[in-house]
């Protein structure tokens, strides 16, 4: 960490640094994309993985937190710059660094109405484009005459904005098209059986050939973060179901890690054991569904009943000790709401005594099929460099050969010391992210199995104040969701509500990444890529 | 073997000594008419209610099992609901051609009824070119779905109506050849002709290895003909909603859904009768009292009963496999299944020229 501060304070004279758990760089927002372009290409920093843009308001600058991963080296660093014109605040894109970076810099567009100068693309990404405010300014005016619900349909337009500064330093605007004037555009969504949720793509077809897709999001937009920093601690933990709603448990540890090494707070080994076991059974259930959907999407309905014999039999489990069969509220600060079912232990191992049978079902049924294999071999190859520049982390990320599992890069709970294989391939096509998700239930099934039979004795949760209140400064926390790297960014001003509370999903690197995986290929491949990269909309859209 | 014609010959003869011969030609053209719709209906209610029984069976599920004995009436139920749904009339739409298509597309397989060989003697028309007027009524089938694609203004319907084209002329070929492979096997395109051809052995026995590549091309080619799956592309429902039919409501869909399970049962039945003897029942040379006994079967039962056997087959395929492609699809059409159709029938032909069949 110190050479990196070292190497960087000797290149930028101006950047200021803030020691923490992640190395913070304050550099201002002339200097950004040339110290950004020096992290991502010099051989020995190589931060090639843009793992979030955190949009800030701190009253008064705006601003952004870059997070920035090398996955040559696993480290990390965050870049801040933040700039103090409120009516045009203005900072260099990084589109052309990270692939990702694109869509990134569109979400803190949305909610801040920061202009990222050279982006391609500068259209709001999850509000109408008729929205008027920023939202997640502080200064939002939240009224509902602000942006009265909308009697009529939504405006949408052809066009985008890209701002750039000229020779004179003054900021230009001109508009580009995102579709040309003959393109056969067709709409796949809001409404559709193959974009699990309502997500839309508008495509651009030549007869079945897909010439470019733009992703639009944001129809389920719930103002997640802008509801979190209204809510005190413990209360924003309900949202974290509604993400992704089958990485609830993922979800749950993720903000609670984050809340608890804020505070301070040990929790107990059985608290941990509990939350791990949760998680993985999380994960197989995750996995089971979009075996039977990503099926179903290819025309294969009878597979989706066969893995949804599993999950429901996982399900029964959860409801057992959590009460709910889905959006569980289990994990809290402290620990889990209620101490394990009688009957857990044996219910675990009756679906770990099944659990390989009905995988060997599913490669028999599905697999290895010759239409199935016709279906998914090559298609929507993601390259390693692609994965990590777009950010796609997950099995999807693991299957173009990037080891990208949280629990293995930055072990969190007690990971480190269990026994498992982190699934990887090198296809990067459609067939490895299937399998690799097939695999990872496998791996998820080793982790129970070491668990079962060792889950100690002690409190499930540890006594945490009623009225929790953070320290003043911020915290970072990646866990390993069901779809990929989850991220949660807290910044506290020492209140018991957050400042700032980021969620970084893993689902809208996905989504993004669906229009360079589909150019030139068929509409059916929309489908069975768009189901291999398994993206759950809610999360994306938050 | 009962010969229905006994029947039909009884009522003609009756008809004609009370009314005159024109009046006569018509009361029986209506009986037929009525008697056809009648078993049309039927046969597609039942139709449904064996596929999503069947379906259900495949996916560890019980299927309709509420209205009525063991569900026997949800299919009824199912119609009555299609009846009284409101036809939605879209904008931007041409009317006229948007309330054609389905009836096109239900025409042309209720057409394909006529030469179907029910039993001895029950068969609406037999003429000489009997098989090549069912090829030639079932195309009509399309004209139908592209119509109703193009007619729906809509992306999706269009996408759908489109693909089904492609796929209909490509399959087209396939279904004609291993037809064809079979008249010349039979040496005659008459359908009662090919089911007498078939009264000591069915073909599928008789024909050697030419038969049988045959009839496996013939079940492909038949599959996506009838657009199910795995070729059921144009309706591909996660890629486009519904296809072809998605602007469709009331009866005006239920057209393309009866039409749907009519023309599996169409497809069945001309394999039947290509290859699985119509409906002459299981004969095997020398065993003769094993053929009388078989004979007591009524002829209908056999067509009916070896129909549906045939339909297992196809539901079969659909619950289990994947989707195609459009352009697999078309490759396996072209590189696979044609040139392998070509030269089995270049054999089936050497076969029958040097009388090497049993």
């Amino acid at each position: 960490m110190a050479n990196i501060q070292d190497k960087i304070a000797h290149l930028f004279p101006e950047a200021t640094f803030e020691e923490g758990e992640i190395l913070l760089i304050n550099i201002p927002a002339g200097k950004l994309h040339e110290l950004a372009q020096t992290l991502r290409d010099d051989n020995e920093l190589a931060f090639d993985f843009l793992v979030t843009i955190v949009g800030m308001d701190w009253g008064d600058r705006l601003g952004c937190i870059y997070y920035l991963t090398s996955t040559k080296n696993n480290i990390h660093v965050s870049v801040k710059t933040s700039v103090e014109d409120r009516d045009k605040p203005a900072i260099p894109s990084v589109a052309d660094l990270w692939k990702i970076a694109g869509i990134f810099e569109r979400e803190v567009y949305d909610f801040y109405g920061i202009i990222f100068l050279g982006n391609p693309d500068m259209r709001r990404l999850f509000l109408s484009i008729d929205w008027k405010g920023y939202p997640l300014r502080k200064d939002y005016d939240m009224s509902s005459d602000q942006n009265p619900v909308s009697i009529e349909n939504e405006r949408q337009s052809d066009f985008t904005t890209v701002y750039e500064r000229n020779d004179k330093g003054e900021i230009v605007s001109r508009e580009e098209r995102v579709f040309q004037e003959d393109d056969f555009v067709v709409n796949i969504g809001p409404q559709h059986p193959a974009t699990h949720g309502v997500l839309r793509f508008r495509t651009a077809v030549d007869g079945e050939t897909i010439q470019k897709i733009d992703v639009y999001c944001g129809y389920i937009h719930r103002g997640v973060e802008k509801l979190c920093e209204n809510l005190q601690y413990p209360q924003t933990l309900h949202f974290m179901d509604r993400l992704d709603y089958f990485s609830a448990h993922n979800y749950h540890h993720g903000l609670c890690l984050c809340i608890e090494k804020a505070a301070g707070i040990e929790i107990s080994r059985r608290a941990q054991v509990i939350r791990v076991m949760m998680d993985e059974l999380s994960r197989i259930a995750s996995h089971c569904l979009f075996i039977g959907t990503f099926c179903m999407d290819l025309g294969a309905t009878t597979m989706l009943f066969y893995t949804l014999r599993v999950r429901e039999q996982i399900l029964d489990i959860m409801e057992k000790t959590c009460g709910a069969r889905m959006t569980f509220n289990y994990d809290c600060i402290g620990g889990v709401m209620q101490d394990l079912d009688k009957d857990f232990c044996k219910d675990v191992k009756e679906l770990l005594a099944v659990l390989p049978k009905n995988i060997a079902e599913y490669n028999k049924l599905f697999t290895g099929n010759v239409i199935t294999k016709n279906r998914m071999e090559g298609v929507g190859v993601l390259t390693r460099e692609d994965a990590i520049s777009w950010s796609v982390t997950g099995p999807s990320g693991r299957a173009s050969g990037w080891s990208c599992d949280v629990r293995k890069t930055d072990p969190y709970s007690i990971y480190s010391e269990l026994d498992f294989d982190e699934v990887t391939a090198t296809e990067g096509d459609s067939m490895a992210r299937f399998k690799c998700r097939v695999e990872e239930m496998v791996q998820s099934a080793r982790i129970l199995e070491q668990l079962v039979d060792n889950i100690p004795e002690g409190e499930y949760c540890v006594k945490v104040p009623k009225m929790l209140k953070l320290p003043v400064g911020h915290w970072f926390q990646l866990v390993e969701g069901c779809r990929g790297a989850f991220g949660i960014y807290i910044e506290s001003d020492g209140s018991a509500k957050p400042y700032r509370l980021k969620i970084v999903p893993p689902c809208l690197p996905l989504a993004a990444v669906v229009d360079h995986l589909t150019r030139g290929q068929k509409i059916a491949d929309l489908i069975t890529i768009g189901g291999s990269l398994d993206y759950i909309v809610p999360d994306i859209d938050r | 073997m009962f010969d229905f014609s006994l029947i039909t010959e009884w009522i003609n003869n009756a008809l004609g000594t009370v009314f005159p011969g024109w009046l006569v030609t018509t009361i029986e053209c209506l009986m037929i008419g009525v008697g056809l719709l009648l078993v049309y209906a039927l046969l597609a209610l039942f139709y449904i209610y064996y596929e999503r029984k069947l379906c259900a069976a495949f996916q560890c599920r019980l299927g309709p099992d509420r209205v009525g004995p063991w569900g026997l009436l949800q299919s009824f139920a199912d119609m009555f609901k299609m009846l009284i749904k409101e036809l939605i009339t879209l904008n931007h739409v041409d009317k006229f051609l948007f309330a054609l298509a389905p009836y096109l597309v239900i025409i042309a397989s209720m057409l394909a009824f006529a030469v179907l060989p029910w039993g001895n003697g029950l068969q609406i028309i037999d003429f000489n070119i009997g098989i090549f007027f069912l090829i030639a009524v079932s195309s009509i089938g399309v004209l139908g779905i592209l119509l109703a694609g193009w007619s729906s203004n809509n992306k999706f319907t269009l996408i759908g109506a489109l693909r089904s084209g492609a796929q209909m002329v490509s399959y087209e070929l396939s279904i004609g050849l291993s037809v064809l492979t079979m008249v010349v096997f039979a040496g005659t395109m008459s359908v009662g002709g090919i089911v007498e051809a078939q009264s000591n052995l069915w073909f599928i026995f008789s024909g050697h290895i030419p038969a049988i590549i045959a009839f496996i091309i013939y079940l492909i080619a038949g599959t996506a003909e009838t657009n199910r799956g795995p070729f059921d592309l144009p309706e591909a429902e996660s890629e486009l909603t519904a296809g072809y039919h998605t602007e469709y409501s009331g009866i005006h869909f239920g057209f393309f859904y009866l039409a749907e399970y009519l023309n599996l049962f169409i497809v069945s039945g001309t394999a039947a009768l290509l290859f699985f003897g119509g409906w002459m029942p299981l004969h095997i040379p020398g065993w003769e009292a094993f053929n009388h006994i078989m004979d007591f079967i009524p002829g209908v039962f056999w067509f009916i009963g070896k129909a549906i056997l045939l339909s297992f087959i196809i539901i079969w395929f659909k619950w289990t496999y994947p989707r195609l492609r459009i352009d697999q699809l078309l490759s396996l059409e072209w590189k696979y299944l044609l040139p392998i159709n070509l030269v089995n029938l270049v054999i089936m032909v050497l076969i029958v020229v040097y009388g090497i069949h049993l």
